[in-house]
């Protein structure tokens, strides 16, 4: 229950640590730690180095700018649960990040870490691949922006390359009167999601859904957008058949096979169950747009 | 078979090393170890700082949890490396000098929170963290329990823990 022996390595730059991850192919970056030292701790990880990332310059702080929040790759998980500007900016993030383990780990993991670790089962891949986040990847060529959508690409699998350190993801603020709700169902509060469900809708006039966006964590290899349920959701009332649509079209994106924890019947349930629950907290936020 | 079978050695065998220095209870500490050695090791092995115990090694049981540079955390998934030039606080010094127990550990002992006692450390130095923390507290059973939701207690059942942390903020005169 320690961890393997490796080299330790403490850049102060982003170029100085890019190098050192570019001169060796085994060697991992650490931020928080949280998910990384338990995994070298189980032996199940094992890095040549860690690129400790902590005192590089410029990987702190969260800033809201151009209807965007911006959270830099040293940006612990409870640094943003506690922003008051963000809470005010989008609800939501808070909403979900009071399930990601327990306050002592959320005082040590990063947002960053957490996306770069790519559970699927995580809440923070879900929230952005819900929102719509993007990620600024740094390499020995340059900076590029990744929306979340694409850099979830297998089980603990991401697009960022070997020799990237991703300095800075972006969350959109939530759009005017748009309602929102997260919920999962787990063993115990603080576990990873069974499975977690996120819901952002905006409601027109007479309570039309104008636009509807769900997304799941613990269905599948990565989150999971449910856009058959979106499109089933769009221009409704939420009525009960459509609700009933919706949940029978979720079905088919539960692809995580039965495993210890639960069954894969039991996952739809689940989804089901909070699909039904969360678009109708979410709706319950939403304040309907005026008439003109 | 015989020479087939190869001892499962590791493929490094340097163990690099690495002065760390930090502040532990107020005092400025500096040693040179391993850089895979963990803080809760670092605590109990290099500066004697037993009170901080070690129960599962991955994050999960919280009876490792200090507080680096005042935010509670566990130091079985912190690299004392990593801890270097922070100020680390730990249960020895919670209590007063004179051996007065701070308002937490009195309730505790009040209500009867601990039978062995390995989780309670862990507990105080989670708890202690919250109460020091700017903001309003959720002070109802289920905040309370969702505060020791990260610190396991394989003997009380947790009611007592529960009714001591009402008591200590009751001691701290503390509503929310």
């Amino acid at each position: 229950m320690k961890p393997p022996l490796f080299d330790y390595k403490a850049p102060t730059t982003i170029a100085e640590a890019v190098a050192m991850l570019a001169a060796d192919p085994d060697a991992a970056v650490l931020a928080g730690g949280q998910s990384l030292l338990p995994a070298m701790n189980f032996r199940v990880a094992n890095p040549s180095a860690l690129v400790d990332i902590q005192h590089v310059q410029g990987l702190n702080g969260i800033s809201i700018d151009k209807g965007e929040i911006a959270v830099k790759a040293m940006v612990r998980h409870r640094e943003l649960e506690l922003d008051v500007a963000v809470q005010r900016a989008n609800p939501l993030i808070a909403e979900t990040l009071q399930h990601v383990a327990h306050v002592p780990i959320r005082n040590r993991g990063t947002v960053v870490g957490s996306l770069c670790h790519a559970d699927p089962s995580a809440e923070m891949p879900l929230l952005f691949v819900l929102l719509g986040g993007t990620l600024a990847a740094c390499g020995p060529a340059g900076t590029r922006t990744i929306a979340a959508e694409d850099f979830f690409t297998a089980f603990l699998t991401t697009a960022r390359a070997h020799d990237e350190i991703v300095t800075e993801a972006r969350l959109p603020v939530l759009p005017e009167g748009a309602g929102w709700a997260f919920d999962e169902v787990t063993r115990r509060h603080g576990d990873y999601a069974l499975v977690g469900v996120g819901c952002v809708v905006a409601l027109a006039a007479d309570g039309t859904v104008e636009t509807i966006r769900l997304a799941a964590c613990g269905i599948a290899d990565r989150p999971v957008r449910l856009k058959a349920s979106e499109a089933a959701l769009q221009g409704t009332q939420l009525a009960a058949a459509d609700l009933d649509k919706a949940v029978a079209l979720s079905a088919s994106a539960v692809t995580t096979p039965d495993d210890m924890n639960t069954s894969a019947a039991f996952r739809r349930r689940a989804l089901g169950a909070l699909i039904r629950r969360l678009v109708a907290k979410a709706a319950a936020r939403a304040k309907p747009k005026e008439q003109p | 078979m015989r020479g087939k079978i190869k001892p499962a050695l590791p493929e490094r065998s340097e163990d690099p090393r690495v002065t760390v220095s930090l502040t532990v209870n107020g005092e400025p500490v500096a040693r040179t170890v391993s850089v895979r050695m963990l803080l809760s090791d670092f605590l109990r092995h290099e500066l004697g700082l037993t009170g901080t115990h070690v129960g599962c090694e991955h994050g999960v049981c919280g009876c490792c949890t200090v507080h680096i540079d005042g935010k509670a955390a566990r130091s079985c998934l912190t690299l004392a490396v990593q801890a270097s030039g922070s100020e680390v606080r730990t249960i020895e010094s919670v209590a007063a000098g004179d051996g007065a127990l701070h308002p937490v550990q009195q309730a505790f002992k009040e209500c009867h929170a601990l039978q062995c006692g390995y989780c309670t450390s862990g507990m105080v130095m989670n708890v202690l963290s919250r109460f020091e923390e700017p903001g309003a507290l959720d002070l109802s059973d289920d905040g309370i329990r969702d505060m020791l939701s990260g610190n396991l207690c394989r003997c009380t059942g947790y009611s007592n823990i529960v009714t001591a942390v009402r008591r200590a903020a009751e001691l701290l005169g503390r509503t929310e």
